[in-house]
């Protein structure tokens, strides 16, 4: 439990300074510290566990299925870097407090720093490969939100979105790695990875793997070609990049390599890949840092180089090598925090950070100064110093490597450049910042020292790099011990901690990096004129333009498929259909089948020919739409006998009255769209338009041709069997809409009602221009209401409401039921309209249509959840017989019930569609006009 | 009769198809309404072409495969339904672009 603490703390803790950050910085940084401090606590109750060279493991099963487990591992390694984490963390919470100003908003920056510490924990105590990578990505997305903190400024902007691209990138390839390995071992803890190295360096897809893991780990560590991030990463607070880029984020690479070290390591593919990679790094981190005028841009470079070291000591691939690099990593996270911190000091206090102008600080900073240049003494390997004893591991197990063969003299002429390039800009940051005249021209003159606590930090950090320095086997002996025994995964191979070694060659090559990189920093003022005149390559600019284009390219391709037309979206979706149905018609031997085709009567031929002629018809002359409007109307009748034909009399009626209602809608539409249609379309296009057409066309009968001249089997028996016994209706058809499938019924009165009320929101507020004449220039007829349509329609009335009742209640033995009544009902009220208008109807029926339509759904439902009540399933129907005088024997059903919802929800969706739009032609200025 | 139905169906689709295609708004919804006949008698045939045998019992020897013709009844309510919402629709971009052009577009 305790481990899953610690990686949730953070998280819970990053409330409490968005809660504090008002009430005062003392307090809210307080309170971000209760997080890290009590992971600290927890952390330390495993210390005996941990040192006595155990793992713990705690683990809670959560998607085993898939092999994520929410497990926890603690060992050496992990604690090492948890002890960095939170340590290294308390310290820049307490240096933040005073670094950021009063116009930051505290609060937000610290549930930042509290959101990625709690991720980096994850990283670094997961046991569990798909649990790190959640955290990893974690790690990348609150980087972001960290370096873009202050979001005014572009280059804060452009950076932070840099290193999310380059390490979210990197993230992606390293998930592919370990999901690969995932498979290779059957499992993704870490327990079972680690023993099984041999499996994994044997299997065929191991190159495939490390190169995957390694781009990860890469772009994290910011290792050539993927090292530009960084520097722009510096855009962010001081107080990030000193947390970043010392003991967190960048070390998130490297950490993965020393996890991955027993898995992985070991092979010759290994030792290129990771000791080149860090070899080009270690030498252009160097050398580049030697030239930044900007004081952080130094550390970056200088950062960049450090991690090349450490990864080109794990590339080396010798257990020595290996605890040299875990060494570093502790070293360098101590004097690079220190460093950035004074760094932020002097911005702090001067107000720049160019070297160019901070010049002779030692006067009026000696306190920071001191500090300052105890770290950067550090950082160049000055003996007496942390980075000395891992810089001499280094360069000792340089000059073990016979790998190169022949020219395996490179790898110790490469680190003694690497020393040599340290020294000088070690030198310069101390030489060019506090010594070497007078400043110039400072924003903030004259700098004083800093605020007490804020230097508190520093001290610390910088008298860890002593107390290493002086004394390592009193102070980092056992935790390098326990962290490098985790990493190797076995036992530790023999090594002296010492100061003195005697004078061998790993001395003469730090006393040789030593004078040259003095030399060197001397003759800078050349070296800086040759380096302005190099060609000025901004890897931002370059960054920027590639991710331009590559939008610029998504936009051009989006606009090629998505270019705001119908047109172009139904040719490609009807093209679509095509294909892929198509594909598989085509691919049929014969299209006919083997049952024999039913013969043709003479009035179904002469009813098939008018529909497909009137549908003709429609296509062709579509430009004058009232003459379309009328052969769509003869297509619809057809179709209705067509369904009377073909032994389905319930759908005959329903699509009666649904055409009746659907050609008075069109006929309202169009009095306000135009009548007549412009040609627009170019002759290649309909003719485009007419082929996909007739493909659809070719489609669609060969399929149903070939559907229909094949057996089949239906489920219609089940139905025909239990209609009558189960639901208590002989018509089959009604049962199974108000029974068997009541819910999909349900479903689609409630779509219809919906429908309805879209369609009243649509037409509220709209308005239309009236035409004042037809498409021929004649005005409309002036003639009041036909006398005999307004008589008429008043007789029918009654009488279809009759015929809708009796309609109504067969349609559960005979064709007929809610959807047809409903139906007849609407049509002979809209007829009303037609007769007599808008203004008479409502007079005199002033029944609210949405609400009928709703209580309809209402009943529909409640009929459903009816059966509950009885200890039945959703919408299970009961009936039985009832006698009544003078009607006789009756049946009633529940479903009956749910019927009249199906009934009142159509009459009331068909009148609010029509009664809407009808309202619109009814308005006054079409009433002044008639 | 089977392929005569099919014949049917292939030029109602066709008739649709093209219509759909058109730019106006008037014609694509004449379209997709001829196009929904078509889906609707296709999924009618789907329980084979049956000639004097409604589903409903006691009224003849044999019955038609009543379960798409109940899918077909909802299909015809439903398409209604979305008729309307299209020629809605359709007004309602006439009154908002003045244009009932399918992309909104003015006629020049």
């Amino acid at each position: 439990m305790t481990l899953a603490l610690i990686v949730l703390l953070p998280f819970l803790g990053c409330f409490l300074p968005l809660l504090t950050g008002e009430r005062g910085r003392s307090l809210c940084a307080t309170a971000t510290m209760l997080a890290p401090i009590i992971g600290l606590v927890l952390l330390w109750r495993h210390v005996p566990e941990v040192f006595a060279g155990e793992t713990v493991v705690q683990s809670w099963p959560w998607l085993t299925r898939v092999g994520l487990n929410l497990s926890f591992r603690l060992d050496g390694l992990g604690f090492m870097f948890a002890l960095l984490i939170m340590g290294i963390g308390l310290l820049v919470i307490l240096y933040a407090r005073y670094y950021l100003s009063k116009n930051d908003p505290m609060g937000r920056f610290f549930a930042y720093l509290l959101l990625f510490m709690g991720s980096m924990l994850g990283v670094v105590l997961s046991e569990n490969l798909l649990l790190m990578m959640f955290f990893w990505e974690l790690t990348s997305l609150s980087s972001f939100l960290l370096i873009g903190y202050w979001s005014h400024s572009s280059d804060a902007r452009k950076g932070a979105r840099m290193a999310l691209a380059v390490t979210g990138g990197g993230g992606l390839a390293l998930l592919g790695g370990v999901l690969l390995l995932g498979q290779i071992v059957g499992s993704y803890e870490l327990s079972d990875v680690l023993v099984a190295g041999d499996i994994i360096r044997a299997h065929a897809l191991y190159p495939v793997v490390l190169v995957l893991v390694l781009l990860g780990v890469f772009t994290k560590s910011a290792q050539f070609p993927f090292h530009f991030w960084l520097p722009h990463a510096m855009a962010a607070p001081t107080p990030v990049s000193a947390y970043l880029h010392s003991a967190t984020m960048v070390k998130a690479g490297v950490f993965l390599l020393a996890r991955l070290y027993p898995a992985l390591s070991d092979t010759d593919l290994w030792f290129f890949m990771v000791s080149v990679t860090g070899m080009i790094t270690l030498l252009v981190g160097a050398c580049t840092a030697l030239f930044q005028h900007d004081l952080k841009g130094l550390l970056a470079y200088s950062t960049i180089s450090h991690l090349g070291l450490i990864t080109l000591l794990f590339g080396l691939d010798t257990r020595l090598a290996a605890v040299a690099a875990v060494f570093h990593i502790i070293n360098h996270a101590t004097f690079k925090a220190s460093l950035f911190m004074a760094a932020g000091i002097i911005d702090h206090e001067t107000g720049t950070r160019d070297m160019r102008r901070i010049n002779g600080l030692w006067r009026y900073m000696p306190h920071t100064a001191t500090l300052a240049m105890v770290a950067a003494a550090a950082m160049a390997g000055v003996p007496l110093l942390n980075g000395f004893l891992s810089k001499e591991m280094f360069f000792t197990e340089t000059l073990q490597q016979h790998q190169f063969g022949n020219f395996s003299w490179i790898i110790p002429l490469v680190a003694t450049l690497y020393g040599v390039f340290s020294v000088a800009y070690s030198l310069r940051f101390i030489h060019d910042v506090f010594f070497n005249g007078k400043p110039v021209n400072l924003p903030k003159y004259p700098p004083h020292e800093p605020p007490r606590y804020m230097k508190v930090p520093v001290e610390i950090l910088v008298a860890l790099c002593l107390l290493v320095g002086l004394l390592p086997a009193f102070t980092v002996s056992s935790l390098l011990a326990v962290a490098a025994s985790a990493t190797l995964g076995g036992d530790l191979p023999e090594y002296s901690l010492s100061v003195w070694h005697g004078f061998n060659l790993p001395l003469i090559m730090s006393i040789v990096a030593m004078v040259v990189g003095i030399i060197l920093y001397f003759t800078r003022r050349q070296l800086f004129g040759w380096y302005e005149r190099l060609p000025d390559l901004d890897a931002k600019l370059v960054f920027e333009n590639a991710i331009q284009k590559l939008v610029g390219r998504a936009g051009q391709f989006t606009l090629l498929l998505e270019n705001a037309s119908l047109q172009r979206y139904m040719t490609w979706m009807l093209f679509a259909a095509l294909v892929v149905t198509g594909f598989w018609l085509v691919r049929l031997p014969v299209w006919q089948g083997e049952v024999a085709m039913s013969p043709v009567d003479g009035i179904t031929l002469v009813g098939a020919l008018i529909l497909m002629v009137a549908a003709g018809a429609t296509a062709i002359m579509h430009r004058r739409r009232l003459v379309a409007l009328i052969m769509l109307s003869v297509v619809g009748l057809m179709v209705a006998l067509g369904f009377a034909r073909f032994s389905a009399p319930d759908l005959a009626l329903t699509q009666l009255s649904v055409e009746v209602v659907t050609i008075i809608l069109f006929m309202l539409a169009l009095f306000f769209l135009p009548r007549y249609t412009p040609r627009t379309s170019s002759r290649t296009r309909s003719f485009r338009d007419l082929i996909l057409a007739g493909l659809a066309g070719l489609l669609v009968g060969g399929l149903t041709f070939a559907v229909l001249t094949r057996p089949y089997d239906t489920i219609a028996s089940f139905f025909l069997e239990n209609s009558y016994s189960g639901g208590g209706g002989t018509n089959v058809v009604n049962v199974i809409l108000v029974d068997f499938r009541g819910f999909d019924t349900m479903g689609e009165v409630t779509v219809l009602a919906i429908a309805a009320v879209a369609i009243y929101a649509l037409v509220d507020g709209l308005r239309l221009r009236i035409p004042d004449t037809d498409m021929f220039g004649r005005g409309w007829a002036r003639a009041t209401r036909p006398l005999m349509l307004v008589n008429l329609t008043r007789v029918i009335l009654p009488l279809a409401l009759l015929v809708s009742v009796y309609i109504f209640f067969r349609g559960h033995n005979l064709p007929g039921g809610g959807f047809i009544a409903g139906l007849i009902t609407a049509v002979a009220l809209i007829l009303q309209y037609v007769g007599s208008g808008e203004q008479w109807t409502t007079q005199r029926w002033g029944v609210n249509y949405h609400h009928l339509a709703g209580i309809g759904v209402l009943i529909a439902g409640l009929t459903g959840l009816g059966s509950f009540a009885f200890g039945y399933p959703f919408l299970t129907s009961a009936f039985g017989y009832f006698h009544f005088p003078l009607v006789g024997e009756v049946e009633l059903a529940t479903a009956m019930l749910f019927d009249l919802g199906v009934y009142l929800t159509v009459v009331g969706a068909t009148l609010l569609i029509l009664a809407n739009i009808g309202k619109l032609s009814g308005s006054r200025t079409i009433r002044e006009t008639l | 009769m089977e392929l005569l139905y099919a014949l049917t169906l292939g030029i109602l689709t066709m008739s649709g198809v093209y219509l759909l295609l058109r730019a106006r708004t008037f014609q694509v919804v004449v379209g997709l309404t001829l196009l929904s006949y078509a889906v609707n008698l296709f999924l009618l045939a789907m329980g084979r072409l049956h000639t004097g045998m409604p589903a409903v019992l006691g009224k003849a020897d044999e019955y038609a495969d009543p379960l798409p013709q109940a899918l077909v009844l909802t299909a015809i309510v439903i398409g209604f339904a979305m008729t309307a919402f299209a020629l809605v629709l359709a007004l309602r971009a006439q009154g908002e672009l003045d244009s009932d052009h399918v992309d909104g577009k003015g006629d020049n």
